[in-house]
C-alpha cells in the first residue's frame, strides 16, 4: 500500500504509477478498484477552521470523526449528515473526508440543505498524470472559473486524487424531534412526505420505514421545533395515526436511515435507487419478490435489499434516474455494473473528460465503470 | 480590452452563412442587418461594444440544435446570450459570431408541486419563474438584483447568486437537471426530477461555465414553498470592524439568516440622498432578516439584537410590520441606482473570507484615496461577496482605464486574503485576464481540458474566461483550419 504524507509525494507516486492504482481514503466504502492501493491517509489534518466564517479545510485523508469533533466543540457540524457505509457493508477502517468527497456521500438532510458536493467550497487534487490542482477556494460564493470542485465530488477518485478540500459548515441546531405518521403504504407515506416537505415548516428528514411508517424531523430552536412539529401534525393527521419522536429518539432513528440499519447483517445485494420522490411507489410495486427496500428524501432515495445477483435495472426499466450496485460480491458487480450506464452521448462526455484527466487510465479504473 | 481579430475567412462566409440559417429558422429570427445586430453589441458591462455578425433567436431545442450544428460546420463562433445583463461582458460578441439569443423560449414546461420541481425553457427571466409557482405558496430562490430582467440560461451560465443565497445556495444548488446543445448540435439529457444526477457531475461543471460548454435550452429548478414570514433588523455601527465582528459572531450563534447585508458610509450617504430610507448617520450598517412564523421571527431576532448590543450599536431597528420592512429595506435595494446618480461606476464582486472584512475594507478605502477614485461597498456579509462600487467618470479621459487598474488591486487584495475574483457575476472578459491571478497554469489548463471536450474546436464563447494567452493555442487551431 502506498500513503503518500504529502501532496507532491502523491503527485510523484501517481506520475511513476506503471499499472492500475486503487484509490482509497479509508477504504470503508467499498469504490476503490484493482490494482495497488493508493491510500490518502497520510494526508490529513484541520489546517483553518473558522466557525464565524463557516468554513472549515482539512487534508483529505482526515478522518471524518476528527472533523466531527471539531465543530461539535463550536456547535456546528457537516449539514449534509454523511452516511457511515461501514456496518452496512461489513467494512473496517477510518471513514475519511477525501472518501466522504469523492462518493458525494450525503444523508437524509440532504432534501433539505443539499449533498457534500454542495457543501465542497474547494479542492486541491493530483489528477492522473501526476498533475496538481486546484479549484475554488475557500469562500461561499466562488464562480472563477469552471467548477471542478463539483465535477470532483462523485467522481470516484476516477479523475484524480483529492489532497485537500474546503467545505462549508452549519451550525448545529439546539434540538429535533420528528413525527412518525403511521402509513403502510409507499404511496400513502410519499404523499404524506410530500405534503410536509412542500411545506414551510422546512423538513429536514423525509424517510419511509415501511416496518414503522413515515417519519418527518424538525430542527432548530427548542420554541420553533415544538411549533413546527405541531403545524405539521394538523396538516398530516388525515394520513394516519401520528406518534411523535423526542430528540433521542429522533438522532437514534435518523441515524439508523442515513446508514441503511435495517439491511446491516442481512444477506442479499444492497442497491440505491434515485428516482423522481413521486415515482418511488411505482418502483416499489416493481420490485422483484423478496425484495425489501426503505425510502428517504421524501421517496426520491430507495434502499433495495434483493437476492443476490438479481439485475435490479433490468426488473426496473425503464425508469427516469440510476440505480447504483452498492454492496454485492465482485462476480456481480462486474456483471451488473455497479454504475447505470449512461446515454451515449452522456456516456461520450464522461469518457472525454476521464480521457483528460487520467489518459492512462489507471485511477481507480477496476471497480467502479458502468456496465 | 483586447479582444481576438475577427477571422476573415467567417466573414467572407457571412453570406453562406445567414442563408443556411435561413434554412432552419423563420426569416424574424434571423438578423444579419449591419444596423439591427447593433442591438446586440453588448450586456451590462457596457463600456465594452462589438456588434456581432448574425443574431439568431431559435425557438426550441431543436433549432437550437440545428443553428450550433450549421455554426460548427461552417467554423463560426457562437456567443450565447440570456437577457443581456450580465456585468461581466459573458455575452460580449465577436465581430466574427453569431449571437444565439434565447430569448424566444421562454415557456414553463412542468410544474409538479407534489416533487417540488419546475421545468422551464431557459429564456424565461428569472422573476417569472418565481410567477409560474407563486400564486401556489411556491418560490424559486436563487434571487440576482437582476431578477426581473435576466434569464435562467444566463443564471446557468453564471451560476448566480443572489441576497438570500446565505440560506437558500446559488443556482448550482438548485439546478437538477437540463437539456444541453453542445457546439456540434447534439443534444444531451442530464439530471432531471431526482436529487443526484447519475455519473460524474457534469450538471455542476455546466452550472457556471459562461456559456462556453453548451447552449442550456431547458432546466430542472427546485422549487421551494415560501416561507411563512420574513423580517429585518437595521443596525448600525461606528466602526466597520465592528460590523464585521457583529456578522461573525451571529454565524457562530446558531442563527442562520437568510440574508445579511452591509453598506458602508458612503453608500449610506448616497442612498439617503438618493431614497430618503431615514438610515442612521454611521459607519457600517448592517440589515439582517430572518424567516418563519412571527413567534419565531420575534425570537430569532431577539437573539440577534443581543448579539448586536454587545458590540455597541449606534442603532438597532426591528421591523415589526411589513411596511417597516419595506423601509428598512429600501435604501439598500436602490443603492446601486444611488451610486449610478453621483456617477458612472464599476461594480466589482470579489469574495472574501468573513474575517477578512474589516482589513479589506481598510485597505479599499487606502486604496481609494491613493487612486482619487470614490468606493462604496454594499454587498452580502454573510458570505463575503463584496460588492465595492467604484465611482469615475466616463467622459474624463483615462478615468476608466485608473478605475479598471483600481478595480484589478482591489481583486488582487481578495485573492491575497484567501477569497476569489467573482462570487456571482462570473469571469466573463472583464476578469478573464485576472485568473493568472487566482490560478496557475496547471489550474488553468485542468478547466480548458473540460471545455476540449464539449467544444473541442473552441467555438462558443471563445474569448472568455480564460486569460486569451492561456486559450490562444487552442483558438487557434479552429482559426488554422480554415
Amino acid at each position: 500500500m502506498m500513503t503518500p504524507q504529502s501532496e507532491k509525494e502523491l503527485a510523484g507516486m501517481i506520475a511513476g504509477a506503471t499499472g492500475p492504482l486503487a484509490v482509497q481514503g479509508g477504504g470503508t466504502r467499498g469504490f476503490a478498484g484493482a490494482g495497488d492501493v493508493l491510500c490518502s491517509a497520510g494526508l490529513a489534518g484541520i489546517t483553518l477552521y473558522e466557525p464565524g466564517a463557516l468554513t472549515l479545510v482539512a487534508g483529505a485523508g482526515t478522518p471524518v470523526t476528527e472533523i466531527e469533533a471539531a465543530l461539535a466543540a463550536e456547535h456546528q457540524r457537516l449539514a449534509f449528515e454523511p452516511m457511515d457505509h461501514r456496518a452496512l457493508l461489513d467494512t473496517t477502517g477510518t471513514p475519511t473526508i477525501g472518501g466522504v468527497m469523492a462518493a458525494n456521500v450525503s444523508g437524509p438532510r440532504r432534501i433539505a440543505v443539499g449533498a457534500a458536493r454542495d457543501f465542497a467550497l474547494g479542492v486541491r487534487f493530483v489528477d492522473g498524470t501526476g498533475r496538481i490542482v486546484k479549484n475554488g477556494g475557500r469562500v461561499m460564493k466562488n464562480v472563477t472559473g469552471y467548477d471542478l470542485v463539483k465535477l470532483m465530488c462523485g467522481s470516484f477518485g476516477t479523475l484524480g486524487v483529492l489532497s485537500e478540500i474546503s467545505m462549508k459548515v452549519l451550525p448545529a441546531p439546539e434540538t429535533e424531534a420528528s413525527l412518525v405518521i403511521g402509513t403502510e403504504l409507499a404511496e400513502q407515506a410519499v404523499a404524506a412526505l410530500s405534503r410536509a416537505l412542500g411545506s414551510p415548516f422546512e423538513v429536514t428528514g423525509a424517510a419511509f420505514l415501511p416496518d414503522r411508517g413515515a417519519v418527518v424531523r424538525i430542527e432548530g430552536f427548542e420554541t420553533s421545533v415544538a411549533y413546527r412539529l405541531g403545524a405539521l401534525e394538523g396538516i398530516l393527521s388525515g394520513f394516519g395515526e401520528i406518534e411523535r419522536l423526542n430528540a433521542d429518539a429522533s438522532h437514534a432513528l435518523w441515524r439508523g436511515v442515513r446508514d441503511v440499519q435495517p439491511f446491516v447483517g442481512r444477506a442479499g445485494d444492497v442497491w440505491r435507487v434515485s428516482v423522481k420522490p413521486g415515482d418511488a411507489p411505482g418502483i416499489v410495486a416493481a420490485l422483484p419478490e423478496g425484495a425489501d427496500y426503505m425510502l428517504d428524501w421524501g421517496g426520491g432515495l430507495i434502499w433495495v435489499l434483493c437476492a443476490a445477483g438479481t439485475d435490479l435495472r433490468a426488473k426496473l426499466a425503464p425508469f427516469a434516474g440510476h440505480a447504483t450496485l452498492v454492496r454485492a460480491d465482485a462476480g456481480v458487480r462486474a456483471r451488473l455494473g455497479v454504475f447505470q450506464p449512461e446515454a451515449p452521448a452522456l456516456a461520450a462526455l464522461t469518457q472525454g473528460v476521464r480521457a483528460r484527466f487520467d489518459p492512462r487510465g489507471v485511477l481507480n479504473g477496476g471497480g467502479v465503470k458502468a456496465a | 480590452m483586447e479582444m481576438p481579430i475577427p477571422n476573415p475567412a467567417v466573414l467572407a462566409r457571412k453570406d453562406r452563412v445567414v442563408a443556411r440559417l435561413l434554412q432552419v429558422l423563420p426569416s424574424d429570427a434571423v438578423i444579419s442587418d449591419v444596423a439591427e445586430t447593433r442591438a446586440y453589441e453588448c450586456d451590462a458591462l457596457t463600456a465594452y461594444k462589438c456588434a456581432p455578425m448574425v443574431a439568431v433567436l431559435p425557438a426550441s431545442t431543436r433549432e437550437v440544435s440545428d443553428v450550433l450544428r450549421i455554426c460548427h460546420e461552417e467554423g463560426v463562433p457562437v456567443v450565447p446570450r440570456g437577457s443581456g445583463t450580465s456585468l461581466a461582458g459573458g455575452a460580449l460578441p465577436t465581430a466574427d459570431c453569431v449571437i444565439l439569443g434565447v430569448a424566444r423560449m421562454n415557456d414553463v414546461i412542468e410544474t409538479d408541486y407534489a416533487n417540488r420541481i419546475i421545468r422551464v425553457q431557459t429564456g424565461r427571466t428569472n422573476l417569472s419563474v418565481t410567477g409560474a409557482v407563486e400564486e401556489d405558496g411556491f418560490f424559486y430562490a436563487p434571487d440576482p438584483s437582476s431578477q426581473l430582467a435576466c434569464a435562467i440560461a444566463g443564471n446557468i451560465a453564471m451560476n448566480s447568486g443572489g441576497a438570500h443565497c446565505l440560506k437558500y445556495g446559488v443556482t448550482t444548488n438548485n439546478l437538477m437537471g437540463v437539456t444541453l446543445v453542445q457546439m456540434d448540435g447534439t443534444v444531451v439529457e442530464i439530471g432531471g426530477g431526482y436529487l443526484d444526477a447519475g455519473g460524474l457531475d457534469l450538471l455542476g461543471v455546466i452550472c457556471g461555465s459562461e456559456g462556453q460548454l453548451g447552449v442550456v435550452t431547458e432546466a430542472t429548478l427546485r422549487i421551494l414553498h415560501k416561507p411563512e414570514g420574513a423580517r429585518p433588523v437595521l443596525m448600525g455601527f461606528d466602526d466597520n470592524e465592528v460590523a464585521g465582528a457583529c456578522v461573525s459572531d451571529i454565524i457562530k450563534a446558531g442563527v442562520l439568516p437568510v440574508a445579511i447585508e452591509f453598506m458602508d458610509r458612503p453608500c449610506i450617504e448616497a442612498t439617503e440622498a438618493f431614497a430618503g430610507a431615514g438610515y442612521p448617520d454611521c459607519e457600517a450598517l448592517l440589515i439582517v432578516e430572518v424567516e418563519g412564523s412571527d413567534a419565531e421571527i420575534d425570537d430569532q431576532l431577539a437573539r440577534i439584537m443581543e448579539i448586536a448590543r454587545r458590540h455597541n450599536p449606534v442603532e438597532l431597528r426591528e421591523s415589526k410590520s411589513p411596511e417597516e420592512s419595506a423601509r428598512i429595506w429600501l435604501g439598500r435595494k436602490s443603492a446601486f441606482g444611488a451610486m449610478g446618480q453621483i456617477n458612472d461606476y464599476m461594480c466589482l464582486d470579489g469574495t472574501i473570507p468573513v474575517s477578512s472584512l474589516p482589513f479589506v475594507l481598510r485597505r479599499i478605502g487606502e486604496m481609494s484615496a491613493e487612486y482619487g477614485l470614490r468606493v462604496g461597498n454594499v454587498f452580502h456579509a454573510g458570505d463575503g461577496n463584496m460588492h465595492p462600487l467604484i465611482l469615475f467618470d466616463a467622459n474624463k479621459p483615462g478615468d476608466l482605464e485608473l478605475c479598471e487598474t483600481f478595480g484589478a488591486e482591489v481583486l488582487k487584495l481578495c485573492v491575497e486574503v484567501g477569497g476569489c475574483l467573482t462570487g456571482e457575476h462570473g469571469v466573463g472578459i472583464e476578469k478573464r485576464d485576472l485568473m493568472h491571478v487566482q490560478y496557475n497554469k496547471d489550474d488553468l489548463e485542468a478547466q480548458m481540458a473540460v471545455k476540449d471536450v464539449f467544444d473541442p474546436q473552441w467555438l462558443l464563447n471563445p474569448a472568455k474566461v480564460f486569460p486569451l494567452d492561456a486559450s490562444d493555442a487552442r483558438r487557434r487551431i479552429e482559426m488554422a483550419a480554415q
